[in-house]
């Protein structure tokens, strides 16, 4: 047995943070100036402007991160600013000195950064959201129906996703991705117990009583709407998807992701039979020269990739122009073009370190709401890279996403920066030393020998003995539900 | 809950692994064919820039890639003479792409074809940039310049071959348009260009050599006669020549050009071609039936066309023809109709003996280093008619310039033998006028087709299409 407390020697990181921030300036802005390399043009007078902004930004994150969450994942950030750096040095090449996304990109960049650096202060225990779960659910609700108003709702490229304020455009979508995880983290987390030992057991599997089928339901009618409604093919999976995995890792069950699925292809069928939008979606990803222009963009940006090959033209030497909306949801295209089959790589791999070390701040969490926050957060985001990535290279149908934190778009990059900030909240939590007041409610699952009876025994009340924490430490959670082990078992 | 998180974790792996598989299975399997699309913009632009190989006529380049100091393409293709060699040449545009010998030979000229492989590979290694393969035309310089000159103001074709091998010498079309228009970088001036030719009603970018069919009129009786003689007659053979023919089951009465007599009502064959009697051919049509006609024209490569790399219209004889279609086809009538190249290939087969040699631009193609990629060996297609038959033929047309109908082909020291023609193709429009001949010191085959002459030119057609013979024949003397 060993105490919690010796987990006071674990590391910081910070310098391996600071030193991966660095070099990733180094790639990002090594793009921007290769791309006038590469065409022999004049490097702008003011080029020390973006590199001292983008230089600012980096070390800002990095500072705040190193004062509010000391023990976070070193690996989060760097990942995170290197893509939102590719992405304004391909959008800076994409303007081609003509338009201005990048510029404007990088405004929004600075403003997200900022609410990041906010939110990871101010969340410094997120888990007060915990008690709002039903104000959150219909925060998500109001925020998905927005664009469906008038005057402010917006039709863009045949989705109804937008909201536009004061000329702004917005997609309510992204703020409503992390209020609803918040809002599912909250309400499984009250509820895993119910959903868990409820049920009949039919081929070794808990099937869930059909009451508590309601809220699928419910998620799974939202779903279909969202489609319906607002043409939104995208953010409907996203939604109804996280739904369904947040459910499966609180209760443990696949019975969840069965009946998940089932409803999913029942609602596939439907859809497909019943709209012509989602069978063009269909054709055009599997025969796309059966209709050249209807198909351009897809077509265009397979001819982009295909003329990358494994290296890519460089930067600035392709011409990722020729595909229409370039800047936002083809801008993968365009990385496949200019830096190739190796570089597209990459950036995958990019958003793979980040999906991955956010289940393992999941599976670090110290309690049921930082772990279903966690993995939730993680797996919508690599949902939402895997079926816009996915859909430009054709391995998917394509839906409307935009790329996180590469592509042109302002409430996408506040809403994934926003959810980097929670990320490192919630892995700083995890790894942080257990101090003393704290110990009840922190649990290193990761430490296998560690049962803190002594500590436990000696240490305040839990200031919230609802929620479901638990004293001791073992190898296997099933012993942290197992009442036995426990000498005051919250809420067995 | 641990448990299900790490089951999440294999999914998400799984979900980044079948994008990494997917793009790299992508880049294998869909690559080439994606790169080789004609929708692909991005490959033509980015060739359009690439040297390419020139096309040689003699030694002289007719079209070479330049270098120009321009940020988006590298190189301009520049077309010396270029209206003069446009129905060879073809042009390069980045609109409307490619045509003729700059199509049929692009992977050549880009050094992207599979037998270029190796040297890409060395020039990779080497680290020079890889040049496009030169295309050797047969075209002779002096003889083209010769017919584009004599043709000047004229509407028609000259088309010269030699004809023992095949090598075509001359091949004008006028008026022409200029590849260097369509072929430039000033896009707004390429889509004028292509529009303004398109437009012309006088159709510059049609091929009148070899892409065009028209009725060949009296020429064609070199392919009557050539039946004639497979089928045993001889040029003494005496033919009925009235001054005036009913044709079998139709009002139609065939008279002789110009409502004249043929010498006699009885003449022999030699006479008949001489005088170029339609009554006398009418007859020897009937007399060998429209099957007969067909399978000599057949044999000349009617209804069959020529060429495999640039192609050419194919000449039509027509099927099912009644007593009076077979008379007014055995004089290049009724629906006759042929390129100018095939009926020069008629004189050429007829000269050489009876051998039709396949025509053909490209002699050969060779790397930048002069060593030789491909080379074109002659290639006989068929015997059209006997040696014997020919040669009797081939004394005929002789005869014909020295004494008769061709005498305007005539020429010191030098023994030509041809046949004029002239194709009534509307009674309100000028005649189409056609000489093809034979020079045998030169060995060479030359046809001239005039659709419009210049105002001022004889209007017959020794006079109008006998002057550009010489010229060419001249020129290759």
């Amino acid at each position: 047995m060993t105490r919690a407390s010796t987990a006071t020697s674990t590391p910081t990181r910070r310098g391996v943070e600071l030193a991966l921030v660095l070099f990733g300036f180094g790639i990002a802005t090594g793009g921007y100036l290769l791309y006038y390399l590469n065409n022999n043009a004049p490097i702008p007078t003011n080029w020390w402007f973006p590199f001292a902004a983008w230089l600012g930004m980096s070390l800002a994150a990095h500072i705040v991160v190193r004062r509010a969450a000391p023990y976070a994942d070193p690996v989060l950030l760097p990942c995170v600013l290197l893509l939102n750096g590719l992405g304004l040095a391909m959008l800076n090449r994409l303007d081609s000195g003509i338009g201005s996304a990048a510029a404007v990109q990088l405004r929004w960049t600075a403003l997200a950064i900022v609410v990041a650096c906010v939110a990871l202060v101010a969340l410094r225990d997120y888990r007060v959201l915990e008690r709002y779960t039903y104000s959150l659910f219909l925060l998500g609700a109001a925020l998905l129906v927005l664009p469906l108003l008038p005057v402010i709702g917006q039709d863009k490229n045949g989705s109804q996703i937008w909201i536009e304020i004061f000329g702004y455009s917005f997609q309510p979508a992204e703020i409503a991705k992390i209020v609803l995880t918040f809002a599912f983290a909250s309400y499984l987390s009250d509820h895993r117990e119910r959903l868990k030992t409820a049920g009949t057991k039919v081929l070794g599997i808990t099937w869930p009583r059909l009451a508590d089928t309601l809220p699928i339901g419910v998620m799974w009618l939202s779903a279909l709407a969202i489609l319906v409604f607002q043409n939104d093919l995208g953010t409907s999976l996203l939604f109804f998807g996280l739904f369904v995995m947040m459910l499966y890792v609180a209760t443990d069950s696949p019975a969840w992701p069965i009946i998940g699925g089932l409803a999913f292809a029942a609602a596939a069928v439907l859809v497909y039979t019943q709209t012509t939008r989602v069978q063009i979606r269909v054709e055009s990803w599997l025969n796309p020269f059966a209709d050249v222009d209807q198909n351009y963009q897809i077509i265009e940006g397979q001819f982009g990739m295909a003329w990358g090959g494994l290296f890519g033209r460089g930067w600035g030497m392709g011409r990722p122009g020729r595909i229409p909306i370039v800047n936002s949801d083809f801008i993968s295209a365009a990385f496949g073009e200019e830096l190739g089959l190796i570089g597209l790589m990459a950036i995958i791999i990019l958003y793979a370190i980040i999906v991955m070390r956010s289940l393992r701040a999941a599976l670090m969490a110290r309690e049921w709401f930082g772990k279903l926050l966690a993995s939730g957060l993680g797996f919508v985001f690599a949902l939402q890279v895997f079926a816009i990535i996915g859909g430009v290279t054709r391995l998917l149908p394509l839906t409307g996403l935009t790329t996180p934190f590469i592509s042109q778009g302002g409430s996408s990059l506040l809403a994934n920066w926003v959810i980097i900030a929670i990320l490192l909240r919630l892995s700083h939590q995890a790894r942080a030393p257990i101090e003393l007041d704290n110990a009840v409610e922190v649990v290193n699952l990761e430490d296998e020998e560690t049962v803190a009876l002594e500590v436990v025994a000696a240490a305040p009340a839990s200031p919230r003995p609802a929620v479901p924490t638990a004293p001791t430490a073992a190898p296997q959670e099933a012993a942290l539900e197992a009442p036995a082990a426990t000498p005051r078992g919250a809420n067995a | 809950m641990n448990h299900s998180i790490r089951w999440v974790s294999a999914v998400a792996g799984l979900m980044f692994f079948a994008l990494l598989a997917n793009i790299t299975g992508s880049y294998l399997f869909r690559g080439p064919e994606l790169t080789n699309s004609p929708l692909n913009q991005r490959v033509l632009q980015e060739q359009f820039g690439w040297p390419r190989g020139p096309l040689m006529a003699g030694n002289t380049p007719i079209v070479e890639s330049v270098a120009v100091d321009s940020y988006l393409w590298a190189n301009k293709r520049v077309y010396n003479n270029g209206p003069m060699y446009a129905p060879i040449t073809g042009y390069y545009s980045l609109n409307f792409g490619r045509s003729r010998l700059e199509q049929v030979y692009n992977a050549e000229l880009t050094s992207t074809s599979d037998s270029q492989l190796m040297a890409r590979v060395m020039d990779a290694l080497a680290g020079r940039s890889t040049q496009g393969a030169i295309v050797q035309t047969t075209i002779n310089p002096a003889a083209q310049a010769a017919a584009w000159e004599a043709m000047q103001g004229r509407k028609g074709a000259v088309v010269a071959v030699d004809y023992t091998t095949g090598a075509l010498l001359a091949y004008v079309s006028t008026p022409s348009y200029d590849p260097a228009d369509l072929a430039s970088s000033d896009l707004d001036h390429v889509v004028d260009a292509w529009d303004a030719y398109n437009d012309d009603p006088a159709r510059p970018m049609a091929d009148r050599a070899g892409r065009e069919i028209y009725p060949p009129g009296s020429t064609f009786k070199l392919v009557t006669t050539a039946a004639a003689l497979e089928a045993g007659w001889r040029p003494d053979t005496l033919v009925d020549s009235p001054k005036e023919l009913p044709l079998p089951n139709s009002e139609h009465v065939l008279e002789n050009f110009g409502q004249v007599g043929c010498g006699g009502e009885r003449i022999t064959m030699l006479d008949a071609m001489k005088v170029s009697c339609n009554t006398a051919y009418a007859n020897i049509g009937m007399a060998l039936g429209a099957d007969a006609l067909r399978n000599q024209a057949e044999k000349f490569g009617f209804n069959e066309g020529f060429m495999s790399d640039i192609g050419s219209a194919t000449s039509n004889f027509p099927s099912e023809m009644d007593a009076a279609q077979t008379a007014m086809s055995a004089i290049g009538q009724f629906e006759v109709a042929a390129t100018p190249l095939q009926m020069t290939m008629v004189a050429a087969a007829i000269a050489n003996r009876g051998v039709l040699m396949e025509p053909y631009l490209v002699s050969e193609l060779r790397n930048p280093d002069l060593s030789v990629l491909s080379i074109h060996a002659k290639n006989p297609i068929r015997q059209a008619l006997s040696q014997q038959s020919a040669g009797i033929l081939a004394s005929m047309m002789i005869e014909n310039v020295n004494s008769g109908g061709g005498d305007d082909a005539a020429m010191d020291g030098l023994t030509v033998g041809g046949k004029t023609g002239t194709a009534q193709w509307d009674t309100d429009e000028h005649p189409y006028y056609w000489f093809v001949g034979f020079v045998e010191e030169s060995h060479v085959a030359i046809g001239v087709f005039i659709e419009e002459t210049k105002s001022g030119d004889p209007q017959w057609s020794g006079g109008a299409a006998g002057p550009v013979f010489k010229a060419v024949a001249e020129a290759l003397r």
